[in-house]
């Protein structure tokens, strides 16, 4: 149970955001996320602050990771493109769930472009188990300083990340590199709680190596596409029956 | 981002293939808020493709690995992978234990290896 908490003004609102963010598991999350997708970037040759204007701009890891690795290798743009869009879908029902929470009366569209900007599992995970105990009134500037806290770990581990594969020996270079796709592994397997979603994680991982092997294009889409419509068939037909 | 390209280009590509085709489904979300709830197929199926995507993102680092991460055998880094995912598993779904062990797999291995 979160308890009920109160602010005197938005500012005091904001910076409540601000240390929750700081002080919840996510931020040890996006620490080690971002700490491996530094690491990435290094050793796929993208800038250090190439990578922070993408953690600014962008503010998703898988698309991150899919834009660095994919364009790292050669990809066409066109194929990354697609890929990185696939992968942002999650997005729009997230943005769905969270935007009722923060309306209120006077609430105008443009106050609700940043939280829409802002919107990332970690932030919309907390912000739909802690705004509740918010007053509606602050919530919008809880939900910022949430979101700008989060923004700053990551921009922040991302260059630590970084400047670490850059001087580590091999052994720890290679250790700090496999920090991104394990992470996400778990955190992917974590959050897949309906068959459907532990069918797709399957299903993706089983398909992308084969495209790979047999040099289809746009491997990634079609993983994605096959394997998770092939996951929702599977659901569809478990719910017909039952 | 190889470095031939010069000048603005690189920052045009990431607002064009990284901004973009991600920032839209925020968007639709903010324009279409009303009358979509979670369980809607069209949401379960969008997250099952999401998902089956970032798993093939995470089998093609793993399996065709960049960089230092290469010089590792391709059976100790499927290996460690398995090891975390079982950790992970056995401490009740716990990332850091997961990942923790995962690590520690690949590191003694690529150690053990070395020498």
């Amino acid at each position: 149970m979160v308890t009920p908490r109160d602010f005197n003004s938005s500012g005091a609102a904001f910076f409540g955001g601000v240390r929750s963010a700081l002080t919840s598991v996510f931020f040890l999350v996006l620490a080690g996320t971002y700490i491996g997708i530094g690491a990435l970037a290094h050793d796929f040759g993208l800038g250090s602050w190439s990578l922070a204007l993408s953690t600014v701009l962008i503010w998703a890891g898988p698309a991150q990771v899919i834009l660095v690795s994919a364009l790292g290798t050669g990809g066409a743009p066109l194929d990354v493109a697609i890929a990185v869009s696939l992968s942002g879908m999650r997005l729009f029902p997230m943005v769905v769930a969270l935007l009722p929470l923060l309306r209120d009366e006077g609430r105008r569209l443009r106050d609700l472009l940043f939280p829409t900007h802002f919107t990332s599992v970690s932030m919309w995970v907390e912000s739909l188990r802690l705004l509740p105990a918010v007053p509606r009134e602050r919530r919008l500037a809880f939900c910022n300083g949430l979101s700008f806290g989060y923004m700053c770990t990551a921009t922040g581990f991302g260059f630590v990340g970084f400047y670490l594969a850059a001087g580590l020996p091999p052994l720890f270079a290679g250790g700090l590199l496999f920090l991104t796709p394990v992470s996400f592994l778990l955190s992917t397997a974590r959050n897949a709680r309906a068959l459907v979603d532990k069918l797709a994680l399957v299903f993706g991982i089983a398909l992308a190596p084969l495209l790979v092997h047999f040099h289809v294009q746009l491997d990634l889409m079609w993983s994605g596409v096959v394997g998770g419509t092939l996951a929702y068939g599977i659901h569809r037909l478990r719910e017909a029956a039952t | 981002m190889a470095a031939d390209m010069a000048g603005l280009w690189p920052y045009v590509l990431l607002v064009l293939v990284g901004f973009l085709p991600n920032e839209i489904w925020r968007a639709l979300g903010l324009v279409l808020a009303r009358g979509l709830n979670e369980d809607s197929e069209l949401v379960v199926w969008s997250r099952a493709v999401a998902t089956a995507i970032l798993a093939g993102v995470i089998a093609k680092l793993i399996l065709f690995a960049p960089g230092a991460l290469a010089a590792m055998p391709l059976g100790l880094r499927v290996a460690a992978a398995g090891c975390g995912f079982i950790a992970f598993l056995a401490a009740k779904r716990s990332l850091f234990v997961g990942v923790a062990v995962g690590e520690a797999v690949l590191l003694a291995g690529g150690f053990l290896f070395a020498h």
